[in-house]
């Protein structure tokens, strides 16, 4: 029995562009999307200072000088000015990135992991197990993020760890749902069927074929949960539930200058804006992110 | 007899991320009361030409060429308020997936009556009566009970039926109709096409039809201009199209749609699939697939060759049968 | 190109029961859904399939045709474990589903072909993979898959050297239905179900890929059931035809004899709703009616009789049995049941 290809069960069809992979794809259409590169830019900046702060020649976060008292911006020596104990700001702004960053993505990658799981299972398995796993994270759903995060913190007491363990419960259930309706909308497509129907079990099936394409979605939002982690957290500390003086925080900076802001508006205002810029750059980077992964484009 | 739809050299290019140049010099002309089908397939530009009618296409990223002209006017310099009255009173559209055109929120009486008022300032009541009109007329059982159902709450053919009322409610002189019957069943399919043919008559009309279906076409049309890649490869009366057709493509299409096709038998397939069109064509766009190619095929681009009145072939082998 | 260079995964299940034994035998096969429209609406039952028979023998070619929600899809995903069994038997050469036959062994010999060519691959693999995934997840090492792979991706048409490692997004619609007959075949099964695989494609495209499951047909020795509702291409494709209405079968037979002579008023509704191709004659009157009921609440009796042009009152209280024509050629109609009661036939 010999077969031969004719042409017409041939596809001799358009020689289409070189194959690229599909995060090729994602990294070429970021790559045309000015706003998210800047953004990442100035993220990555901003990482890689906390990262290296104390080799990177800045003052000592924690020495003041009773002298040199909130001086302003564009003092010698202190370029972004002194805060309320004379310490320099700049230095403190970046060793407050350290712990302020850590508070605002060690949570939220803690729930994405734990969040992942739970919307999978209740997502693939459906049923009751579904019902189950969805209305537990309903009930959170009933209180605001931020009133759960204080009352959750307020009982476990001040502290790093703590907020860091209230902070993952709050974004697990926000977490969980989107994995849950992302991994439902997965499941119903023909390709996990087809795989169920070449007799894969249904590890095999969510390891290799639900969980590359649920993945990004879930990323993506957990992205720009990071922002909202990172006010909750400065929220947190600006209480006095978080991080404790005299450690520099991006929150609890904005905490202790608030008494300034009459005498030096601008200095004390400088925590604020740090918050707003990396969670603005979060928020932005991450719709970009979004669009590029959108595949059928 | 005059052209009501004059469309002259019509190019329509997208930039984005990939360039695709959708139309590639459109000529049609339709006349009051004619109804013509545009058969291709997929990516042959067939709903972009009904969509650049309409000014539906996004603005930003199209760059369209050429004319188009409504009873005289140019339909692609109409603005605002113009345009809004021009788009319904003039020219109405009809889609394959109704939920484009009929909003979920209002119930199908209250839609049809809205748009009477809003474009010929009729009153509630005249407005009410308007509607329960069209619902009879296009054949809609129990039309005083079905005013007050919402879209979700009709079968596929209601709903296809509620929105071809919507859609000649106030008595359009042109009705583009977007392949409007490609998702109902084989049954519903041939009912709506007869209540589109009947309403065509009633009202005089003039249809453009949109369709990948020669078997629709025949149907409804009285005459078809096949497109390819963005050009229209040849145009004729149905009858002149299904019984001789002169370009290959539109030969190829033809016995694609396995009418009378012996079991068994090897298919005569048209080899290859359609150019993605990043480039415009410089040479007959069919020429890779086309059997009967030769150099001068791949050399330029064919020119439309007028076969009599209406009747046009863009294949350079018919130019020679008239040498 | 020899088609013996064999592929060798996991192998198929032999034949047991010679020529004569149907490849599939459905009994009594049923299928219902519980539905709801809220949290305290009643339960309800969407009769998707509702006790049907038909057989399927090696090597042949059964089509089936009907309207939307006439079980048609379910009935596929039947016969492959993808919806659960609610009564009724699947026989597949003569082993009998979950008694001498697990569904495991069951999907090695039938294997599907989904319609949306776009859905039916994972955006994340490159069709070498997706078409090596089932005979690795059997057991086959992943060179040997991927050399099966590559193989079935030159009988199917692509060029392995150029499309091997492509993303489903990079490839036409016809390439990607190649792709998912690629896959289905990876498994070596004896019953390929085709649920209007090729209804998307443009009808250029669509004549190509007939073409080539013709020639896979006789290279695999496949058997197949083609689901589709474009008449044309069911009679070019099939040797017997079996018709469907709300969940059941109303008329199964020979393809050709079907085409030509109906027995069944709503098989004759489904053919004149063709279009003519004819100019000169075109469709004058609708064939039928209304759409097509829904399953959740079937009409009694003849499920057909809300919409049957020659229903009587026995159509309506009366369920009708099916009758056999000719040899193969069986019918559930009142009308050809001189026992029924159908006025005209006892007249």
């Amino acid at each position: 029995m010999t077969y031969t290809a004719t042409s017409t069960s041939t596809a001799l069809e358009v020689p289409a562009a070189p194959t690229v992979g599909y995060w090729a794809g994602v990294w070429r259409r970021l790559r045309r999307d000015p706003v998210s590169l800047i953004c990442a830019a100035i993220l990555l900046a901003l990482i890689f200072c906390a990262i290296f702060a104390p080799w990177l020649g800045f003052a000592d976060p924690y020495t003041g000088s009773m002298i040199a008292r909130l001086k302003p911006i564009g003092t010698p020596g202190h370029i972004l000015g002194t805060d309320e104990l004379g310490r320099d700001m700049l230095a403190r702004l970046i060793y407050g990135g350290r712990l302020t960053l850590f508070l605002g993505i060690t949570p939220v990658v803690a729930a994405f992991v734990i969040g992942t799981s739970l919307g999978l299972i209740a997502g693939y398995v459906g049923g009751w197990v579904n019902s189950m796993i969805m209305r537990v994270t309903d009930i959170f759903f009933a209180f605001p993020s931020v009133l759960l995060a204080i009352a959750i913190s307020g009982a476990l007491g001040a502290g790093v760890v703590n907020s860091l363990v209230s902070l993952t419960i709050v974004f697990i259930p926000p977490i969980t749902r989107v994995a849950e309706s992302v991994t439902a909308s997965v499941r119903k497509l023909d390709y996990v069927d087809a795989a169920r129907a070449s007799g894969a079990g249904n590890f095999t099936i969510v390891r290799v074929q639900v969980l590359g394409n649920v993945l990004g979605p879930i990323f993506v939002y957990a992205t720009s949960l990071t922002s909202v982690c990172m006010i909750i957290s400065a929220g947190l500390s600006f209480l006095g539930l978080g991080v404790k003086p005299p450690e520099p925080e991006w929150g609890l900076m904005l905490n202790t200058l608030r008494t300034a802001i009459y005498i030096n508006p601008w200095v004390a205002a400088l925590p604020g804006m740090m918050i707003f810029i990396t969670s603005l750059c979060l928020n932005l980077l991450s719709d970009g992110l979004r669009s590029a992964m959108n595949v059928r484009q | 007899m005059s052209a009501l739809v004059e469309i002259e050299d019509l190019t329509v290019r997208f930039s984005g991320e990939r360039t695709v140049h959708a139309l590639n010099g459109v000529s049609l002309s339709v006349e009051k009361g004619e109804v013509v089908a545009l058969l291709g397939e997929s990516g042959s530009g067939k709903s972009v030409t009904l969509k650049s009618l309409m000014q539906l296409l996004p603005g930003k990223r199209t760059k369209i060429g050429g004319k188009i002209a409504f009873d005289g006017r140019d339909v692609l310099k109409l603005k605002g308020r113009e345009l809004a009255n021009f788009r319904g009173p003039e020219v109405a559209m009809i889609f394959q997936d109704p939920s484009l055109a009929l909003d979920p929120v209002y119930a199908i009486g209250t839609q049809i009556a809205e748009t009477v008022m809003r474009h010929e300032g009729l009153s509630r009541p005249d407005a009410n009566a308007r509607a329960l009109d069209m619902l009879k007329r296009v054949r809609i059982p129990s039309p005083e009970r079905r005013l007050s159902n919402y879209p979700h709450e009709m079968s596929g053919g209601m709903r296809q039926r509620a929105m071809i009322a919507l859609a000649l409610a106030c008595g359009p002189r042109l009705l583009l109709a977007d392949e409007p019957t490609t998702a109902l069943d084989a049954t519903v399919q041939m009912q709506v096409l007869l209540l589109l043919r009947e309403l065509q008559q009633e009202m005089g009309m003039s249809v453009i039809f949109v369709t990948h279906d020669i078997g629709v076409a025949v149907e409804i049309a009285d005459r078809v201009a096949v497109m390819y890649a963005g050009t229209i490869v040849e145009t004729g009366t149905i009858a002149e199209i299904i019984k001789d057709p002169r370009h290959p493509y539109t030969k190829g299409l033809l016995a694609a749609n396995l009418h009378g096709a012996v079991k068994g038998a090897r298919l005569d397939a048209i080899p290859g699939a359609p150019p993605t069109l990043e480039e415009p064509p410089t040479s007959c766009p069919f020429a890779p697939r086309c059997p009967v190619a030769m150099a001068a095929c791949h050399a330029a681009r064919p020119p439309l060759i007028s076969k009599g009145p209406g009747r046009a072939v863009a294949c350079i082998l018919e130019a020679e049968s008239v040498l | 190109m020899s088609a013996n260079k064999t592929i060798t995964t996991a192998p198929s299940l032999a034949d047991i029961g010679g020529p004569r034994q149907p490849l599939i035998t459905a009994k009594d096969l049923t299928c219902h859904f519980p539905v709801r429209a809220g949290i305290l609406a009643p339960k309800k039952v969407v009769r998707a399939v509702d006790g049907i028979d038909f057989t399927i023998a090696k090597g042949e070619t059964l089509g089936v045709v009907g309207e939307s929600g006439c079980g048609k899809s379910t009935t596929a995903r039947l016969l492959i474990g993808l919806v659960p069994i609610t009564g009724g038997k699947i026989i597949y050469d003569g082993q009998e589903l979950n008694a001498d036959l697990s569904l495991r062994d069951l999907r090695r010999g039938v294997q599907m072909v989904f319609q949306d060519s776009f859905a039916s691959l994972n955006p994340r693999m490159t069709i070498e993979e997706t078409i090596a995934f089932g005979p690795k997840v059997n057991g086959v090492p992943q060179a040997e898959a991927l050399a099966i792979a590559r193989d079935l991706l030159d009988r199917i048409g692509l060029d392995p050297a150029r499309f091997a490692g492509r993303y489903p997004h990079e490839l036409s619609g016809g390439q990607r239905q190649r792709v998912n007959i690629g896959r289905a075949l990876a498994m070596r099964p004896r019953l390929l179900i085709l649920d209007e695989a090729v209804s998307a494609l443009d009808k250029s495209v669509e004549a190509q890929v007939l073409n080539l499951l013709e020639d896979l047909r006789r290279d695999f020795d496949l058997t197949y059931m083609f689901i589709s509702h474009d008449l044309n291409v069911v009679r070019f494709i099939s040797d017997r035809l079996m018709v469907m209405y709300l969940g059941e079968v109303v008329e199964v037979g020979p393809a050709e004899a079907l085409y030509h002579k109906q027995a069944h008023p709503y098989t004759a509704a489904l053919f004149s709703a063709m279009p003519s191709m004819d100019p000169d004659a075109r469709t004058q009157v609708p064939p039928l009616a209304g759409d097509p009921p829904n399953p959740i609440d079937p009409p009694s009796g003849c499920r057909f009789h809300t919409r049957c042009p020659l229903a009587k009152s026995v159509c309506s209280s009366l369920k009708p049995r099916a009758i056999t024509l000719n040899e193969g050629h069986q019918v559930a109609c009142h009308l050809h049941d001189p026992a029924s009661g159908y006025e005209e036939v006892a007249a």
